[in-house]
């Protein structure tokens, strides 16, 4: 089985790679390029932690092939944030709220909700659980991360009056 | 786990992909979304040598409407039938399921020819096509919805051939949709369910409606005579009852078959009462 160049855009910087076709987009961020704040539990499209923005739209990353992402721009959770070791709205809310115990499926809420309020932004609460759907979190048992979108409206409005970026 | 090694092609016309599919045969997949395909690949339900992928061929991508007809190009993603005012407007129907169909990041990537060709009969998709009488673009024949799927995940395309877009008759009049299902879990497969269209003149009768049931039978079905009973003027129960009366659902873990029947008897009645309720 020959191997394929890719190179795509991720978290605005231009990076290569050559993978098997079977290499998932999920595999070449935290294989390839280091990038292991992408977490990997069912690795079949169900727990939604390893979600990443493709050209802006959520997607499971552990579905997609890397050589099918050629040429595409990728958004992790660690280019989420508004700066290098800054939190944006979404991770302070998480981090406020307690939308997080053990951590591992954050990394994929906080894409996929950051991905949601765009869409959304001042959803109702059963818009809410709705959007929160196709993330699983087996520790907080949700109260805590639903607060957080919550939040999370709150900030991202108060960060637009105050004419900041989200 | 990983998917087993295959050869990965990414065409970028028809004809290509039909070399590929002629030269391959049996040991070919199409991928176009994959959220069904690559979940089976990880788990190893099932392995192909030969992968073709299909999202960079021209031509069978996007929504048209023409002449009475909204035409959905086989790699259009499933979400945007929500997104585009043209789906809500043509079919509305076809923008009242997908919310329905898994999550939306799923829904992001998987695509509406992606579903159609997966034949899943507990999908939402079949059975909006059945319900609609939609015709599926295949080569150059336009196979109507209820001769394309003949089981669970098994269709009449040949191994060589492929589903280039969904065509779905656009109403006129007042036309509403409902989509009512029992499922566990927002996103689950449903373990019942109904999707209904209907048309109603200016006295608030039913002049034009189809229904789909989901989950019912090894192929979605299309409820004929419970659409000719709504329009002859029955009841939202009694058409119900004839919608399901045929059906052959599972019987399984999840649910016994004459509780799936119960369900898609409750599902059909509250569809046809939100369509057929005056408009506030």
């Amino acid at each position: 089985m020959h191997e394929h160049d890719v190179e795509l855009t991720v978290n605005g910087e231009q990076r290569r790679g050559r993978v098997e076709a079977r290499t998932t987009l999920a595999d070449f961020l935290r294989d390839h390029l280091g990038l292991t704040g992408t977490h990997l539990a069912c690795e079949h499209g169900v727990c939604g932690a390893c979600t990443v923005l493709v050209d802006g739209d959520a997607v499971r990353s552990c579905l997609l092939f890397a050589v099918q992402s050629d040429g595409a721009q990728v958004t992790t959770i660690e280019g989420i944030g508004p700066a290098p070791g800054e939190l944006g709205p979404v991770q302070r809310a998480f981090m406020e709220c307690h939308g997080l115990q053990c951590g591992f499926c954050t990394a994929g809420l906080v894409v996929s909700v950051t991905a949601f309020l765009d869409e959304h932004p001042s959803p109702d609460p059963s818009a809410i659980i709705d959007g929160l759907s196709g993330n699983l979190c087996r520790c907080t048992g949700y109260q805590g991360i639903v607060a957080a979108v919550r939040r999370a409206t709150e900030l991202r409005r108060e960060s637009h009056a105050a004419g900041g970026a989200a | 786990m990983k998917p087993a090694p295959f050869e990965y092609h990414a065409p970028t016309t028809i004809d290509e992909v039909l070399d590929l599919l002629r030269s391959h045969g049996d040991d070919a997949k199409l991928l176009a979304g994959g959220q069904s395909l690559v979940p089976m690949l990880a788990l190893r339900l099932t392995r192909f040598e030969h992968l073709v992928d299909v999202n960079r061929v021209a031509g069978i991508d996007g929504i048209t409407r023409a002449n009475g007809t909204l035409r959905i190009g086989a790699t259009t993603r499933q979400r945007a039938l929500e997104r585009d005012d043209r789906v809500a407007a043509s079919v509305p129907l076809l923008a009242v399921a997908a919310p329905h169909i898994g999550h939306f990041q799923i829904r992001n990537r998987g695509t509406v020819g992606g579903s159609l060709a997966h034949s899943d009969p507990a999908a939402e998709l079949p059975a909006v096509a059945v319900a609609l009488d939609a015709g599926f673009e295949v080569g150059d024949r336009v196979v109507p919805a209820m001769d394309f799927f003949t089981g669970p995940w098994t269709t009449c395309l040949g191994d060589d051939e492929l589903l280039s877009a969904a065509r779905f008759p656009v109403w006129d009049g007042d036309v509403r949709a409902s989509v009512q299902e029992v499922a566990r879990r927002h996103g689950d497969f449903a373990l019942a369910g109904a999707v209904v269209q209907v048309a109603l003149d200016a006295d608030g009768r039913v002049t034009r409606a189809g229904i789909g049931l989901i989950g019912m039978a090894s192929t979605p079905w299309h409820a004929i005579a419970a659409e000719q009973a709504l329009i002859a003027g029955a009841p939202p129960l009694d058409v119900a009852h004839v919608a399901v009366r045929d059906t052959d659902p599972n019987d399984d873990i999840h649910a016994s078959a004459s509780q799936r029947r119960r369900m898609a008897i409750a599902m059909v009645e509250r569809a046809l009462r939100e369509v057929t309720s005056a408009r506030a």
